[in-house]
């Protein structure tokens, strides 16, 4: 069980496709991820500086749309706020494409598949519509540049990022004896520390218990986002006085941001941070069983350089079971249309001509019926990784029926005969053949392929 | 669902069909009975204290200045209890019977306080997570009942329901989802399926619920938790006669007030479409609410409540003996709660949900307590039916 191609495209990647050549090695798997792929840099998501300032102009244009109720200006502010509103949902939607896009044509779907995972990994959610646009700039600033660095930087980002601090309740979060509490009331609020605890780091079998996650909890005090800033800020009067013991670890008495940092420094090489993340990522992308001396050996690497995540990664792909000819994980219903696409040859060219809502339509709401709303994930635990959740009667029935209708309808499609080989290349069965060649007609031939447990597996 | 048309169908195919659940060995003869119950996961954890609210306690009120405020819009439920506002329309089934809590329960889950392990363990029905998940607990009810066929138990929307995954037949099935394929497109997925029983079965069970629904009716615009209402309610009108699906929403930290009042309010129509769909069956029918723990006895800083352990089991329906809060009351005293912080479960849910099994299905309290509930103690019967 050595390297192949194929496999680096379709296991670890978003698929093959007939114009962009599959990597040669894990060297060149790895190296592409350091730098961005051009295909990030022309076709664009907001970072989130740029798209918050949507959320800043919709409330103060909400607050003006109040002041002018029952005035002559109320028409013109009130058309003002839906336009703006409008174009709020409409970033949303060209984020959805514009991911697609990428994972199409991208030279390095490593790059797009591990941004996808650790942005699963540290899931956020919008609250609310002020914040709906901002999931994919969220991924684009705190995520994406981080994905190939020291761990321990990624979860600074993440973790402390102002979506994060929004989805989880800890801006209003204040010390029992901090300032704040003592002049107007309010408390803690242990949800950003109990899921870093348990998700994000040491994981829910690792060695915490309950005074832990008050502790940090106690730490994390002060870190808030105020609603005009694109960073997280401290405020000292939040904070609760005296250290905090983490995981035996006591964190400096001084309330400041700077001892927050050191916490998830502390945490981000923790033995069982290291052990569950390696885990985590080994399950997403070799196994739902991987063996443990592959885990161990990410581990390993994860401990040695101090979490450096191209370590982790090449520990990964180093070992044999990567590339074990059995596929037994099956792409999550983004991964899967995203893998279509690019296997039907459609990118920027095709896609990026779509209406917004037409793109929308057709790639994402059917997300919906195959179990994956797009960035509305359940809980902060985010996708499962299991195939099982994903082959349902009703989700496997959402993708067939994708399968069957949508790409005829976004482009003239290939012989069928010759899809199986775009799609598969060197991995496509007899079976897939025979059943390509049997189809009534192309759309049928197409969604045969793209349907069958061969495309679908991974 | 023409059955044997299908049977054949996926016969002559040779699809993997020997290890299908939904022609898994069965006795056409025997019926399950006219009981239905339908099993509705809170996922998020309820906060218990605000739903079915101690109001007479003047704890529950110092320790909830925020949440107690509009403690008296409620209605008065006797015994020092009175109802969130927001199911203010569900009054009329308390007044008729239809309606019942259970307080101060939880499963064993202790200390740890996730969702994710809390959710686990309420759907594997189990004592502990040592040993890992295998099943769900209304698979393994699935598994007692004689004669039981693949579409007498359905897991109903986008959710993952380990509640009814396991070895026992059962359907599951999402309302927003129509397949049309030609016969041709339909053999030829058959036939790459064969080789891979997870999407083999997958195929052959989407294939046959398909084309046992009614003509699609236009249900845009209604939202989901009404459509997995009205689809839950058609089919426990047919063959069906178990239902379980899941609502989110509960898990309240912050501006409890707003978060809490929209997830009852859903829960509030969930539970009237469910009547209303059901029609004359509704008196045959036991709902049960239940989630993975209770929340803090204190409010938090922020308006909210964090994770706690005991909670509340809401029931409805004409099969439940209701009107009534049934509770071994802890107390809401500093030395009353569970580790200083949450509502001290006095019993497990399980219990309840074991004596309402036993009298729903004619399964026997050894079965509950060896093969539903493994390591339960039944204890006496709390009564909850009628």
């Amino acid at each position: 069980m050595s390297f192949d191609p194929a496999l680096a495209e379709i296991r670890f990647g978003t698929g093959l496709s007939p114009r962009v050549p599959p990597p040669q090695g894990v060297a060149e798997m790895v190296d592409s991820l350091a730098t961005p792929d051009i295909i990030e840099t022309t076709v664009s998501v907001p970072p989130f500086p740029e798209a918050v300032l949507y959320t800043h102009a919709l409330r103060q244009l909400r607050r003006e749309n109040r002041m002018a109720m029952g005035t002559e200006a109320a028409d013109e502010t009130q058309a003002r706020l839906m336009t703006l509103s409008q174009d709020a949902v409409e970033l949303r939607r060209q984020a959805l494409a514009a991911t697609y896009i990428r994972a199409a044509e991208t030279g390095s779907g490593m790059r797009e598949r591990l941004t996808a995972f650790w942005a699963d990994h540290f899931t956020v959610r919008a609250k609310n519509f002020l914040t709906q646009h901002l999931v994919a700039p969220y991924i684009e600033s705190a995520v994406r540049p981080y994905i190939a660095g020291p761990f321990s930087l990624l979860l600074k980002q993440a973790a402390l990022h102002p979506m994060m601090l929004d989805y989880l309740d800890q801006t209003p979060s204040a010390g029992p004896n901090s300032q704040v509490v003592e002049r107007r009331g309010g408390g803690l609020n242990e949800n950003l520390a109990r899921e870093l605890l348990e998700l994000h780091t040491i994981g829910v079998g690792g060695p915490y218990a309950q005074v832990d996650v008050r502790e940090l909890a106690e730490l994390l005090a002060g870190v808030v986002w105020h609603q005009d800033d694109t960073d997280p800020s401290y405020r000292a009067q939040q904070a609760e006085p005296g250290a905090e013991t983490v995981l035996g670890r006591t964190f400096s008495p001084d309330a400041r941001l700077s001892s927050v940092m050191e916490a998830l420094e502390y945490l981000a090489v923790h033995p069982a941070t290291a052990a569950h993340v390696s885990g985590k990522l080994a399950r997403a992308f070799v196994s739902d069983a991987p063996p443990q001396d592959m885990v161990d050996e990410m581990a390993a690497a994860w401990l040695d350089t101090g979490g450096h995540l191209r370590a982790v990664y090449t520990a990964m792909l180093r070992h044999p079971a990567a590339w074990a000819p059995a596929r037994r994980l099956v792409k999550p219903p983004f991964d899967f249309v995203a893998s279509a696409l690019r296997a039907l040859g459609l990118g920027q060219a095709e896609l990026g001509a779509l209406p917004a809502d037409r793109a929308w339509g057709q790639l994402g709401v059917p997300l919906r019926a195959m179990g994956q709303s797009w960035e509305e994930p359940v809980g902060p635990d985010g996708w499962p990784d299991e195939p099982a959740a994903w082959v349902t009667p009703q989700f496997y029935a959402a993708r067939i029926a994708w399968a069957m209708a949508t790409p005829d309808r976004l482009m003239d499609l290939p012989d069928p005969r010759d899809f199986v080989g775009a799609a598969l290349g060197p991995l496509g069965s007899p079976e897939v053949q025979r059943a390509a060649a049997a189809a009534e007609t192309r759309a049928e031939g197409v969604g045969v392929v793209l349907a069958s447990p061969d495309f679908q597996r991974r | 669902m023409d059955r044997r048309r299908f049977l054949q169908g996926s016969l002559a195919l040779g699809c993997s069909a020997a290890a299908s659940p939904l022609v898994a060995p069965v006795a056409f003869a025997s019926t399950p009975g006219d009981r239905r119950l339908v099993v509705i996961l809170l996922r998020g954890a309820m906060d218990g204290l605000d739903v079915i609210r101690p109001v007479d306690s003047r704890e529950w009120r110092a320790a909830r200045p925020t949440l107690s405020e509009d403690a008296s819009a409620g209605a008065d439920l006797g015994g020092g209890f009175a109802l969130h506002p927001a199911l203010s329309d569900l009054a009329p089934l308390w007044q008729a019977g239809e309606m019942a809590a259970v307080h101060a329960v939880s499963t064993p889950y202790r200390d740890k306080r996730s969702h994710f392990d809390g959710q686990d363990l309420l759907e594997a029905g189990i004592g502990d997570l040592e040993e890992g998940l295998r099943d769900g607990w209304l698979n393994r009810l699935v598994g007692q009942i004689p004669g039981a066929r693949a579409d007498l138990a359905y897991a109903i929307g986008r959710e993952r329901m380990l509640i009814l995954d396991g070895a026992a037949p059962h359907a599951s099935w999402s309302p927003e989802v129509s397949l049309l394929l030609t016969p041709q497109g339909q053999r030829l997925l058959e036939f790459l399926c064969a080789g891979d029983p997870l999407f083999g079965l997958a195929l052959e069970e989407a294939l046959a619920v398909a084309e046992s629904l009614p003509g699609q009716e236009d249900v845009r615009g209604r939202a989901d938790h009404l459509r997995l209402a009205d689809f839950t309610a058609e089919r426990l009108r047919g063959e069906a006669r178990i239902a379980s699906f899941s609502l989110a929403g509960w898990d309240t930290h912050a501006r409890q007030d707003i978060g809490l009042k929209n997830a009852l309010q859903r829960l509030s129509e969930t539970v009237l479409a469910l009547r209303d769909g059901l029609g004359p069956d509704w008196d045959q029918t036991a709902v049960a609410c239940i989630t993975e723990f209770g929340r803090t006895f204190r409010e938090n800083g922020t308006g909210g409540t964090d994770h706690g352990t005991g909670g509340a089991m809401l029931l409805f329906g004409g099969a439940i003996r209701g009107g009534r809060v049934y509770a071994d009351w802890p107390g809401l005293g500093e030395s009353q709660l569970y580790g200083g912080r949450d509502l001290l479960p006095t019993r497990d849910v399980r219990a309840h949900l074991g004596w309402m099994l036993a009298g729903l299905f004619g399964v026997s309290q050894t079965a509950i307590e060896r093969q539903v509930f493994p390591g339960l103690e039944l204890g006496p019967d709390p009564g909850v039916l009628a």
